[in-house]
């Protein structure tokens, strides 16, 4: 067997020197500890992986008549940026968009940067976009507000995707119930979202024309990116909107709300009766609100058509 | 040795890879397959159309499940929540065996989505072993364990591949999905005779065998799944079959995907060696 010279393996244990053995569990994880490390470091210019990766590819892999050991943990450093990378491009085709390809190119590295996968599903590889962008807007400048609203309606897109559904609610479940009394929940695939610019059109925009379909896992190599399909947003103007993105029959959709349907809906997600989610429609009336009974029966009825309620 | 306890008795044919590209065509026409084989992790969700599309493809097809992200080889725990949804979705194909790659991808807790591969060392065997009887004893169906293709060699390696995969599979008393394109990538990239790998691992164990195309760059072989099978991958399956036996055989093609017709008829060109392997059979 070959054995190298002891040596570091990480940044962490550079200052004790392990020889390059796996001969113990704890041995095996200090390699993959290593090995994953310099795997996720961030490519460097051109996308060549960055020279400080060399020690810990000296030390635990093997040089061949055609690559050195450097050569060899860059195709796996390379390949990891490029698979999660292509993922990323995937999943959010409005923010790609909005952005423009060297944007988001940029953006997506160091979001992955900040927070790596801690799923064993691509699917949830884009779950904390959101969370870095509020974090660091400068990634989005300058259209933050515009970026963050259309990362919000692409997840939910996700979500409404294949978040599980509970058994529905229906009209006459509630037929003789007291409002004071009844909690309704809304289906875990639902999300309501309180907009400043038509992110659903934009986003329906920028998926026209693209027939390629989410990155499915798959142990085949990415070799390329796909090109955002630009949308012209040039003097789009703020507007306060309300969106409900949700599925029916496995297809999603992107449901207008007015304002009062907005926030009865978010009062019953936040657990509040129907009678107290409802106040809301008479505090912000007032003496106008005099249908108000019919015209909620009407949205409730119309919202339990769409399966939306669910026990809590 | 079609059917063993490795694959749970069974005796499937050629199967191909369940891709999003062909639900459409799979659905409405509603091709003759013997089998698909679905990526598990695509499919542990907790609805919507991923699901009614499984269920539509169980109502008329024999499906198993191969996973990406069990990472037998991580020195990390295993991932109960994985662990879980996965239960889960055995239930629900009824798979008859389940198979994942022979390698790491996760350290605590941080995913790299890859098939890395193993220090073949007997230490790093003996908790591969241990992490495989663990996932087989909680999902309570056989399980193979699948050679990955590979791009590094470890200096800590103890032993070759093919000894470090019976290693695993003798302690883990395990089946095996023997990629015979992953053994000739890996082959060209290591400098090591593919013959001697197919040649010496328990033939009793394979469960199912993989083909599939690959991509040749200036100093190294890629696994790239966007290919036909090339010549000598299927010279490698043809001797596979003559150790092994008649065994089931899936094609993997994940990108570029062509036509669902192509990828099929590519996939039954294996036929012509399976009619090899048998005539030879009969005569003797």
């Amino acid at each position: 067997m070959k054995r190298s010279k002891p040596t570091s393996l990480s940044a962490s244990s550079s200052k004790k020197p392990r020889p390059s053995k796996v001969a113990s569990a704890r041995q095996l994880g200090e390699l993959q500890a290593a090995m994953a490390n310099a795997i996720m470091k961030p490519l460097a210019a051109r996308d060549r992986m960055q020279k400080s990766s060399a020690p810990v590819a000296d030390a635990i892999i093997k040089p061949n008549d055609r690559l050195t050991s450097f050569e060899r943990l860059e195709i796996y450093n390379r390949q990891y940026w490029f698979r999660i990378l292509d993922c990323l491009y995937d999943d959010y085709p409005g923010l790609r968009a909005v952005l423009g390809d060297r944007k988001f190119d940029r953006l997506a590295r160091a979001y992955l940067a900040r927070y790596p996968s801690e799923s064993f599903s691509l699917r949830n590889l884009g779950s904390r976009v959101e969370k870095f962008l509020r974090a660091e807007p400068k990634w989005a400048a300058p259209h933050q507000r515009l970026a963050l609203d259309m990362v919000r309606i692409e997840w939910a897109n996700i979500v409404a995707f294949d978040e599980g559904a509970k058994p529905t609610i229906h009209v006459d479940d509630l037929l003789g119930r007291a409002p004071s009394k009844v909690r309704l929940a809304l289906q875990p695939y639902v999300t309501l979202l309180e907009v400043r610019y038509p992110v659903d059109d934009l986003l329906i925009a920028a998926k026209k024309g693209d027939d390629r379909l989410r990155s499915e896992a798959s142990n085949a190599v990415a070799l390329q990116h796909k090109r955002a399909k630009h949308i012209n947003f040039r003097g789009l103007k703020p507007q306060r909107l309300y969106i409900a993105v949700h599925r029916m029959e496995n297809s999603v959709y992107y449901k207008p709300l007015i304002r009062e349907q907005f926030e009865i809906l978010r009062a019953l997600q936040q657990g509040a009766t129907i009678e107290k989610a409802c106040a809301v429609l008479l505090k912000r009336r007032g003496s106008a609100a005099k249908d108000w009974p019919s015209q909620v029966q009407r949205w409730f009825k119309e919202w339990t058509s769409f399966g939306w309620f669910c026990h809590p | 040795m079609p059917a063993n306890r490795f694959n749970g008795f069974t005796d499937y044919g050629i199967g191909i890879g369940l891709r999003l590209p062909h639900y459409q065509h799979i659905l409405t026409r509603k091709p003759t397959v013997d089998w698909f084989e679905i990526i598990s992790e695509n499919f542990m969700v907790d609805g919507g159309r991923p699901l009614q599309v499984l269920d539509q493809i169980l109502e008329q097809y024999r499906v198993v499940q191969h996973g990406v992200s069990m990472y037998f080889g991580s020195a990390d725990k295993l991932n109960r929540e994985h662990l879980k949804r996965l239960k889960t979705l055995v239930k629900r194909t009824k798979t008859p065996w389940l198979s994942d790659h022979l390698c790491w991808g996760s350290v605590d807790g941080r995913y790299t989505h890859d098939l890395l591969p193993m220090p073949y060392t007997f230490a790093a065997a003996k908790v591969t072993a241990q992490k495989v009887r663990e996932v087989r004893d909680f999902l309570e169906i056989p399980i193979a364990v699948e050679n990955v293709s590979s791009y590094t060699e470890f200096h800590a390696s103890e032993m070759t591949e093919w000894e470090f995969l019976t290693e695993v599979v003798e302690l883990a008393d395990c089946g095996i999905l023997l990629d015979v394109n992953n053994i000739y990538v890996s082959s060209k990239n290591h400098n090591f005779n593919p013959y001697d790998y197919v040649n010496n691992v328990p033939h009793h164990r394979v469960a199912q065998i993989h083909i599939a195309g690959h991509r040749k760059f200036e100093k190294y072989i890629l696994d790239t799944h966007d290919h036909p099978v090339l010549d000598p991958v299927w010279q490698l399956y043809s001797r596979a079959l003559k150790l092994v036996g008649n065994t089931a055989t899936l094609l993997e093609w994940d990108d570029r995907i062509p036509s669902f017709d192509e990828v099929h008829h590519e996939a039954l060109k294996a036929n012509q060696f399976i009619r090899q392997f048998e005539q030879k059979t009969a005569s003797v």
